[in-house]
């Protein structure tokens, strides 16, 4: 599973493996809410919370159809099948290195973002810690769709399509608990129900996964 | 013989047959007496004046909206388990009428609630739950359209609606925490609510439900039908290409 | 038609676009399946002239 692991790591490291291009995305879009709204400070601190949750689960998103595809392509998605690893385990490291090199980026850039647009001092560490319990479970419900569209030809919009309706549980909460952080309120109610939805997610997705990636190969 | 032999798309075409006139006939009389009864003969509400008479068109809409996608589960699970066609073919074909009745409760309830609000569209819990029903309705849909093998796609939509109807749950929970306070007082008497619906409104409207409920079956009766032919159809045209 | 006042065109619309709604799904449900059912009797017909 290790090896797994930074066999997919250093696939998104290398050159034209992706890495940066989430957190590329997640700059762009951010820069482009003030152009839509308008620049007034107090605006702009209103909406930063939900807008910075936003940004960072669209990047997730997009960054989802190479977490399988490229696997497809080159055949290892056949020998995964048949390898002595549990599909569901190496699903759930697929979705592992997925989080590690584009959620854990964008948590860390998030509060930066933050700056841009006016955030609210205490919040940034609300987003902060709503991105990186929220972000994981982003990873492992796309590898789920992901899975699912596995075999369909140009599914990318087909993927978005399926996957965020998914995502809507986790960004009411996650964007509640920055939304309540930015304010000063007390935000340990959304968190705990998104650190609950993460952890039931993350267990039960990667066999969600697994049992529709046989499907989809079969 | 159980329920089970109409697993049998000969029997079950049959079955179809047979059952169809009296579905579509009992469907369009309860409709026809719930709407018409509702429309004409029941006075306005003290609070919303004539608009409660969108009541027997929301509130049976959302009820088969919602049931739809029950049934599609139950199937999808009969599917996964006994890989009764039949089963699978009737989720497919459940899935548009679903979408429909979906659509039916949102407008009707947006409309309804412009009055109330003073906009054509507020995130009321309720209808944004129906909001996130009517994308998965989507999503389901449009995933049986993308994968060309047929078997394949009755399994990867079965397990959709499995770990949709999950979500479609977690969404309920999260989208009342997300708008809590907010219409406090001002929701409309929807769906659980003809417990509480006066005696004058409540026998037109399950007049009302009770026919939606029979054009759901009329409908989905005949889809399933239709998809049956469909499959026959194109394993013909296989077999006759393969052997010509 | 019922006094309905002030929400005429609520309830109206409301009831307007509702039975349109359902009267097109019927009706692409008809036409879908007269369309299935009549390619499955022409493929049966075929298939029974070849085998």
């Amino acid at each position: 599973m290790r090896a797994l692991l930074l066999r997919d790591l250093r696939l998104a490291l290398r050159a034209g493996g992706g890495f940066g291009l989430g957190l590329a995305f997640f700059l762009i879009v951010t820069m482009l809410v003030p152009f839509s709204v308008g620049p007034e400070a107090q605006l702009l601190k209103a909406i930063a919370p939900g807008v910075l949750w936003l940004g960072a689960l669209l990047a997730c998103l997009l960054s989802l159809d190479r977490l399988l595809a490229l696997d497809l392509e080159d055949g290892s998605l056949e020998l995964l099948l048949t390898a002595p690893l549990p599909l569901e385990g190496a699903l759930a490291v697929k979705a592992l290195a997925h989080w590690l090199t584009t959620g854990l980026p964008l948590v860390l850039a998030a509060p930066f973002l933050g700056v841009m647009l006016q955030l609210a001092a205490p919040g940034h560490l609300w987003l902060l810690a709503s991105l990186a319990l929220g972000t994981p479970a982003l990873s492992v419900i796309g590898t789920f769709g992901a899975a699912l569209t596995v075999g369909i030809k140009r599914g990318g919009l087909l993927l978005s399509l399926l996957v965020l309706p998914l995502y809507i549980p986790t960004l009411i909460f996650g964007a509640e608990v920055a939304r309540r952080g930015a304010a000063g309120l007390d935000a340990t109610t959304p968190l705990t129900m998104l650190a609950g939805l993460t952890l039931a997610v993350v267990a039960l997705m990667p066999f969600a996964a697994a049992t529709v990636l046989r499907m989809g190969l079969r | 013989m159980s329920l089970w032999q109409y697993a049998n798309p000969v029997k079950f075409l049959a079955l179809s047959a047979r059952v169809q006139p009296v579905l579509w006939a009992l469907a369009a009389v309860f409709i026809g007496v719930g709407l018409i009864w509702g429309f004409f003969g029941t006075p306005d509400d003290a609070r919303q004046g004539s608009t409660v008479k969108i009541i027997y068109l929301h509130v049976p809409a959302a009820l088969m909206a919602i049931n739809a996608w029950f049934m599609m589960l139950v199937a999808s699970l009969i599917w996964l388990i006994r890989r009764h066609h039949v089963s699978a073919l009737a989720a497919k074909a459940a899935a548009p009428v679903g979408l429909v009745m979906t659509l039916i409760a949102l407008v009707t309830g947006a409309i309804w609630g412009q009055p109330m609000w003073g906009t054509w569209w507020a995130w009321d819990p309720r209808l944004t739950s129906f909001l996130i029903l009517f994308l998965f309705y989507l999503g389901y849909i449009a995933l049986w359209q993308a994968v060309e093998d047929p078997d394949t796609a009755a399994d990867l939509t079965s397990v959709l609606c499995l770990v949709g109807s999950v979500f479609a749950v977690l969404s309920r929970y999260a989208v009342q925490f997300w708008n809590q306070g907010l219409h406090q007082g001002t929701s409309i008497p929807v769906a659980t609510g003809n417990r509480s619906v006066a005696d004058v409104f409540f026998y037109p409207l399950v007049m009302a439900m009770l026919g939606f409920g029979l054009l759901f079956l009329a409908l989905v009766v005949y889809r399933t039908g239709t998809e049956i032919r469909l499959r026959r159809t194109s394993a013909l045209r296989a077999r006759m290409n393969r052997g010509a | 038609m019922p006094e309905l006042g002030k929400y005429a065109s609520e309830v109206m619309s409301a009831y307007a676009v509702s039975l349109l709604l359902l009267a097109a799904l019927v009706g692409l449900t008809l036409w879908r399946g007269r369309a299935a059912r009549r390619a499955l009797e022409e493929t049966e017909a075929e298939a029974g002239r070849r085998g």
